[in-house]
Protein backbone atom coordinates (compact mmCIF):
# COMPACT_ATOMS: atom_id res chain seq x y z
CA UNK A 1 0.00 0.00 0.00
CA UNK A 2 1.15 3.66 -1.29
CA UNK A 3 0.59 6.10 1.28
CA UNK A 4 1.75 10.13 0.93
CA UNK A 5 3.24 10.25 4.29
CA UNK A 6 4.53 13.98 5.43
CA UNK A 7 4.53 15.22 1.66
CA UNK A 8 5.99 12.18 0.25
CA UNK A 9 4.96 9.04 -1.22
CA UNK A 10 6.04 5.81 0.70
CA UNK A 11 5.13 2.25 0.68
CA UNK A 12 3.98 0.97 4.15
CA UNK A 13 3.52 -2.46 5.21
CA UNK A 14 1.57 -1.95 8.01
CA UNK A 15 -2.61 -1.35 8.40
CA UNK A 16 -3.20 0.79 11.59
CA UNK A 17 -2.05 4.87 12.25
CA UNK A 18 -0.86 3.35 14.97
CA UNK A 19 1.47 0.89 13.35
CA UNK A 20 2.93 3.94 10.95
CA UNK A 21 3.42 5.91 14.03
CA UNK A 22 5.59 3.32 15.52
CA UNK A 23 7.74 3.17 12.19
CA UNK A 24 8.37 7.06 12.88
CA UNK A 25 9.17 8.18 16.33
CA UNK A 26 9.46 5.41 19.69
CA UNK A 27 7.79 8.91 21.27
CA UNK A 28 4.15 8.94 21.70
CA UNK A 29 3.74 12.35 24.08
CA UNK A 30 4.06 15.47 21.52
CA UNK A 31 2.70 13.16 18.81
CA UNK A 32 -0.40 14.32 16.58
CA UNK A 33 -1.71 12.56 13.93
CA UNK A 34 -4.09 13.79 10.45
CA UNK A 35 -5.11 11.80 7.66
CA UNK A 36 -6.72 13.06 4.77
CA UNK A 37 -6.96 16.71 6.74
CA UNK A 38 -8.54 15.29 9.06
CA UNK A 39 -7.24 14.85 12.74
CA UNK A 40 -6.88 11.44 13.88
CA UNK A 41 -6.99 11.60 18.33
CA UNK A 42 -4.55 9.41 19.98
CA UNK A 43 -7.10 7.12 21.29
CA UNK A 44 -8.36 5.96 17.43
CA UNK A 45 -5.02 5.17 16.53
CA UNK A 46 -4.97 1.74 16.62
CA UNK A 47 -8.58 1.41 15.30
CA UNK A 48 -7.88 3.75 12.36
CA UNK A 49 -7.39 1.96 9.17
CA UNK A 50 -5.17 3.02 6.21
CA UNK A 51 -6.05 2.96 2.78
CA UNK A 52 -4.12 3.39 -0.65
CA UNK A 53 -3.70 7.37 -1.62
CA UNK A 54 -4.01 8.40 2.16
CA UNK A 55 -2.43 11.66 2.85
CA UNK A 56 -0.55 11.18 6.43
CA UNK A 57 0.50 13.98 8.56
CA UNK A 58 2.50 13.01 11.54
CA UNK A 59 3.58 15.78 13.78
CA UNK A 60 5.12 17.02 16.92
CA UNK A 61 7.00 19.52 18.83
CA UNK A 62 9.17 21.74 17.06
CA UNK A 63 10.97 25.50 18.03
CA UNK A 64 8.54 28.26 17.35
CA UNK A 65 7.39 31.41 19.09
CA UNK B 1 -2.77 30.78 33.39
CA UNK B 2 0.42 33.64 32.75
CA UNK B 3 2.51 32.17 35.32
CA UNK B 4 4.26 34.01 38.25
CA UNK B 5 6.81 35.42 36.05
CA UNK B 6 5.13 36.83 33.60
CA UNK B 7 7.21 36.42 30.78
CA UNK B 8 5.89 33.79 28.39
CA UNK B 9 9.13 32.65 26.03
CA UNK B 10 8.85 31.61 22.19
CA UNK B 11 11.21 29.04 21.37
CA UNK B 12 11.53 30.03 18.11
CA UNK B 13 14.87 31.43 16.30
CA UNK B 14 17.02 29.69 18.88
CA UNK B 15 20.50 28.20 17.41
CA UNK B 16 20.35 25.05 19.51
CA UNK B 17 18.84 23.39 22.24
CA UNK B 18 21.51 24.15 25.05
CA UNK B 19 21.37 28.16 23.95
CA UNK B 20 17.56 27.49 24.21
CA UNK B 21 17.28 25.49 27.45
CA UNK B 22 20.17 28.20 28.94
CA UNK B 23 17.74 30.84 27.71
CA UNK B 24 15.16 29.68 29.16
CA UNK B 25 16.25 29.03 32.74
CA UNK B 26 17.86 32.23 33.17
CA UNK B 27 14.26 34.08 31.83
CA UNK B 28 12.65 32.57 34.74
CA UNK B 29 9.51 31.35 32.68
CA UNK B 30 7.23 28.53 33.32
CA UNK B 31 5.20 29.24 29.96
CA UNK B 32 6.97 28.13 26.35
CA UNK B 33 5.58 28.41 23.10
CA UNK B 34 6.23 25.53 20.11
CA UNK B 35 5.20 24.31 17.13
CA UNK B 36 3.36 21.63 15.43
CA UNK B 37 5.91 20.05 12.21
CA UNK B 38 6.26 17.46 10.42
CA UNK B 39 8.85 14.54 12.80
CA UNK B 40 11.00 14.26 9.62
CA UNK B 41 11.64 18.20 10.24
CA UNK B 42 11.32 18.77 13.43
CA UNK B 43 13.91 17.14 14.81
CA UNK B 44 13.64 15.50 18.17
CA UNK B 45 14.55 16.12 21.99
CA UNK B 46 12.82 19.50 22.60
CA UNK B 47 9.58 18.16 24.22
CA UNK B 48 11.81 16.27 26.67
CA UNK B 49 13.74 19.13 27.61
CA UNK B 50 10.90 21.54 28.30
CA UNK B 51 9.14 18.46 30.71
CA UNK B 52 12.69 18.22 32.33
CA UNK B 53 12.06 21.90 33.24
CA UNK B 54 8.74 21.13 34.40
CA UNK B 55 6.98 23.88 31.69
CA UNK B 56 4.19 24.33 30.85
CA UNK B 57 3.02 24.06 26.88
CA UNK B 58 1.73 26.82 24.95
CA UNK B 59 0.98 25.17 21.19
CA UNK B 60 0.68 27.94 18.30
CA UNK B 61 -0.62 27.97 15.02
CA UNK B 62 2.30 29.53 13.28
CA UNK B 63 1.80 29.52 9.43
CA UNK B 64 -1.65 29.26 9.33
CA UNK B 65 -3.27 31.85 7.26
CA UNK B 66 -7.16 30.96 7.35
CA UNK B 67 -9.02 30.07 10.03
CA UNK B 68 -9.66 26.36 8.80
CA UNK B 69 -6.47 25.75 8.91
CA UNK B 70 -5.79 27.38 12.35
CA UNK B 71 -8.74 25.37 13.93
CA UNK B 72 -6.98 22.21 12.41
CA UNK B 73 -4.00 23.32 13.55
CA UNK B 74 -5.06 23.59 17.42
CA UNK B 75 -7.01 20.65 17.38
CA UNK B 76 -3.68 18.77 16.55
CA UNK B 77 -1.87 20.58 19.08
CA UNK B 78 -4.54 19.90 22.02
CA UNK B 79 -3.99 15.92 20.77
CA UNK B 80 -0.35 15.90 21.09
CA UNK B 81 0.04 18.06 23.94
CA UNK B 82 -3.08 17.47 26.16
CA UNK B 83 -3.70 21.16 26.83
CA UNK B 84 -6.47 23.42 25.81
CA UNK B 85 -3.92 26.51 25.89
CA UNK B 86 -3.71 27.58 22.18
CA UNK B 87 -1.75 30.38 20.89
CA UNK B 88 -4.14 31.38 18.09
CA UNK B 89 -2.11 33.03 14.84
CA UNK B 90 -3.86 33.52 11.89
CA UNK B 91 -1.56 35.38 9.72
CA UNK B 92 -2.54 37.63 6.90
CA UNK B 93 0.59 38.20 4.45
CA UNK B 94 4.30 36.97 4.51
CA UNK B 95 6.32 40.30 4.67
CA UNK B 96 4.36 41.83 7.67
CA UNK B 97 3.31 38.26 8.89
CA UNK B 98 0.59 40.46 10.84
CA UNK B 99 -2.75 38.91 11.86
CA UNK B 100 -5.71 38.47 9.43
CA UNK B 101 -8.85 39.88 12.13
CA UNK B 102 -11.28 38.42 10.23
CA UNK B 103 -10.27 34.94 9.72
CA UNK B 104 -8.72 35.53 13.46
CA UNK B 105 -12.20 36.00 14.86
CA UNK B 106 -13.57 33.56 12.63
CA UNK B 107 -10.98 30.51 14.23
CA UNK B 108 -11.26 32.12 18.00
CA UNK B 109 -15.17 31.77 17.46
CA UNK B 110 -14.96 28.19 16.47
CA UNK B 111 -11.98 27.34 19.16
CA UNK B 112 -13.85 28.95 22.59
CA UNK B 113 -16.65 26.89 21.30
CA UNK B 114 -14.51 24.00 20.72
CA UNK B 115 -13.56 24.46 24.11
CA UNK B 116 -9.96 25.82 23.79
CA UNK B 117 -8.51 28.70 26.50
CA UNK B 118 -7.39 30.78 23.07
CA UNK B 119 -4.88 33.45 22.95
CA UNK B 120 -4.65 35.16 20.09
CA UNK B 121 -2.17 37.16 18.57
CA UNK B 122 -3.68 40.27 17.09
CA UNK B 123 -2.90 43.68 16.15
CA UNK B 124 -3.11 47.01 18.05
CA UNK B 125 -6.54 47.89 17.05
CA UNK B 126 -8.49 47.83 20.43
CA UNK B 127 -11.74 47.09 18.53
CA UNK B 128 -10.38 43.80 17.08
CA UNK B 129 -9.03 42.83 20.62
CA UNK B 130 -12.44 43.93 22.18
CA UNK B 131 -14.36 41.49 19.67
CA UNK B 132 -12.28 38.75 20.62
CA UNK B 133 -12.86 38.98 24.40
CA UNK B 134 -16.58 39.53 23.41
CA UNK B 135 -16.43 35.64 21.83
CA UNK B 136 -14.78 34.35 25.04
CA UNK B 137 -10.95 34.31 24.68
CA UNK B 138 -8.93 34.23 27.89
CA UNK B 139 -6.54 36.73 26.88
CA UNK B 140 -5.88 39.06 23.86
CA UNK B 141 -2.31 39.24 22.39
CA UNK B 142 -1.71 42.28 20.91
CA UNK B 143 1.47 42.76 18.68
CA UNK B 144 3.97 45.60 19.56
CA UNK B 145 5.45 45.48 16.11
CA UNK B 146 5.51 43.03 13.08
CA UNK B 147 7.33 39.22 14.54
CA UNK B 148 10.59 39.78 14.57
CA UNK B 149 10.75 43.00 13.23
CA UNK B 150 12.52 44.23 17.49
CA UNK B 151 11.18 47.57 16.81
CA UNK B 152 9.75 47.87 20.21
CA UNK B 153 5.88 49.06 20.81
CA UNK B 154 4.86 51.27 17.25
CA UNK B 155 1.62 52.67 19.38
CA UNK B 156 1.98 52.78 23.36
CA UNK B 157 -1.45 54.85 22.45
CA UNK B 158 -2.85 51.41 21.71
CA UNK B 159 -2.12 49.10 23.89
CA UNK B 160 -3.02 51.15 26.83
CA UNK B 161 -6.24 51.41 25.08
CA UNK B 162 -6.58 47.84 24.65
CA UNK B 163 -5.51 47.56 28.49
CA UNK B 164 -8.52 49.90 28.74
CA UNK B 165 -10.85 47.96 26.71
CA UNK B 166 -11.05 43.99 27.38
CA UNK B 167 -11.76 42.36 30.78
CA UNK B 168 -8.97 39.34 30.27
CA UNK B 169 -5.28 39.63 30.42
CA UNK B 170 -3.47 41.48 27.96
CA UNK B 171 -0.15 40.04 26.71
CA UNK B 172 2.84 41.67 24.49
CA UNK B 173 3.06 39.69 21.70
CA UNK B 174 6.03 40.43 19.17
CA UNK B 175 8.41 43.22 18.36
CA UNK B 176 10.32 43.64 21.85
CA UNK B 177 13.51 44.37 20.54
CA UNK B 178 15.48 44.97 23.81
CA UNK B 179 14.65 44.68 28.23
CA UNK B 180 13.06 48.58 27.54
CA UNK B 181 10.37 47.76 25.02
CA UNK B 182 9.44 44.80 27.86
CA UNK B 183 9.61 47.44 30.73
CA UNK B 184 7.12 49.85 28.84
CA UNK B 185 5.01 46.92 27.82
CA UNK B 186 4.40 46.35 31.49
CA UNK B 187 4.26 50.28 32.50
CA UNK B 188 1.50 50.48 30.26
CA UNK B 189 -0.01 47.92 32.37
CA UNK B 190 0.34 44.69 29.93
CA UNK B 191 -0.24 41.40 32.35
CA UNK B 192 2.61 39.81 30.27
CA UNK B 193 4.63 39.79 27.64
CA UNK B 194 5.78 36.99 24.89
CA UNK B 195 9.08 36.85 23.77
CA UNK B 196 11.02 34.53 21.24
CA UNK B 197 13.37 36.62 18.62
CA UNK B 198 14.76 39.23 21.21
CA UNK B 199 16.21 36.71 23.50
CA UNK B 200 17.09 33.56 20.98
CA UNK B 201 18.52 35.65 18.38
CA UNK B 202 20.24 38.45 20.75
CA UNK B 203 24.40 37.34 20.58
CA UNK B 204 24.19 36.01 24.24
CA UNK B 205 19.88 34.58 24.20
CA UNK B 206 20.54 33.71 28.07
CA UNK B 207 21.75 37.35 29.08
CA UNK B 208 19.04 38.98 27.22
CA UNK B 209 16.39 36.62 29.05
CA UNK B 210 17.96 37.42 32.38
CA UNK B 211 17.39 41.39 31.48
CA UNK B 212 13.66 40.40 29.89
CA UNK B 213 12.78 38.78 33.24
CA UNK B 214 14.51 42.12 35.53
CA UNK B 215 12.88 44.50 33.02
CA UNK B 216 9.26 42.51 33.12
CA UNK B 217 9.42 42.54 37.49
CA UNK B 218 10.87 46.24 37.36
CA UNK B 219 7.79 47.31 34.62
CA UNK B 220 5.04 45.89 36.46
CA UNK B 221 6.50 47.27 40.06
CA UNK B 222 6.70 50.42 37.91
CA UNK B 223 2.90 49.98 36.91
CA UNK B 224 1.60 49.42 40.25
CA UNK B 225 3.83 52.41 42.22
CA UNK B 226 1.69 55.15 40.46
CA UNK B 227 4.24 57.26 38.40
CA UNK B 228 4.51 60.76 38.71
CA UNK B 229 2.57 63.12 36.30
CA UNK B 230 4.70 64.53 33.22
CA UNK B 231 5.05 68.52 33.76
CA UNK B 232 6.20 71.26 31.03
CA UNK B 233 8.15 72.54 34.05
CA UNK B 234 10.26 71.77 36.63
CA UNK B 235 8.99 71.25 40.37
CA UNK B 236 11.96 71.19 42.48
CA UNK B 237 12.81 68.42 44.73
CA UNK B 238 14.54 70.20 47.31
CA UNK B 239 12.81 73.25 49.75
CA UNK B 240 12.81 76.11 50.03
CA UNK B 241 12.23 76.37 53.31
CA UNK B 242 14.94 77.50 55.27
CA UNK B 243 17.09 78.49 52.94
CA UNK B 244 20.28 80.66 53.74
CA UNK B 245 20.51 84.27 52.88
CA UNK B 246 23.97 84.55 51.29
Amino acid sequence: MRVILNGAARDVDVLSVEGLVEQLTSARRGVAVAVNGEVVPRSSWPAARLCDGDRVEVLTAAQGG
Amino acid sequence: MLGESRLILGTGGAESLAALEAAIVASGTDLVTVALRRVDAAGPGLLPMLDRLGLRILPNTAGCYTATDAVKAAHLARDAFETDLVKLEVIGDERTLLPDGVELLRAAETLVADGFRVLPYTSDDPILARRLADVGCAAVMPAGAPIGSGLGISNPHHIRLIRDSVDVPVILDAGIGTASDAALAMELGCDAVLIASAVTRAADPARMAAAMRHAVEAGRLAYGAGRIPRRYHALASTSDEGRPAW
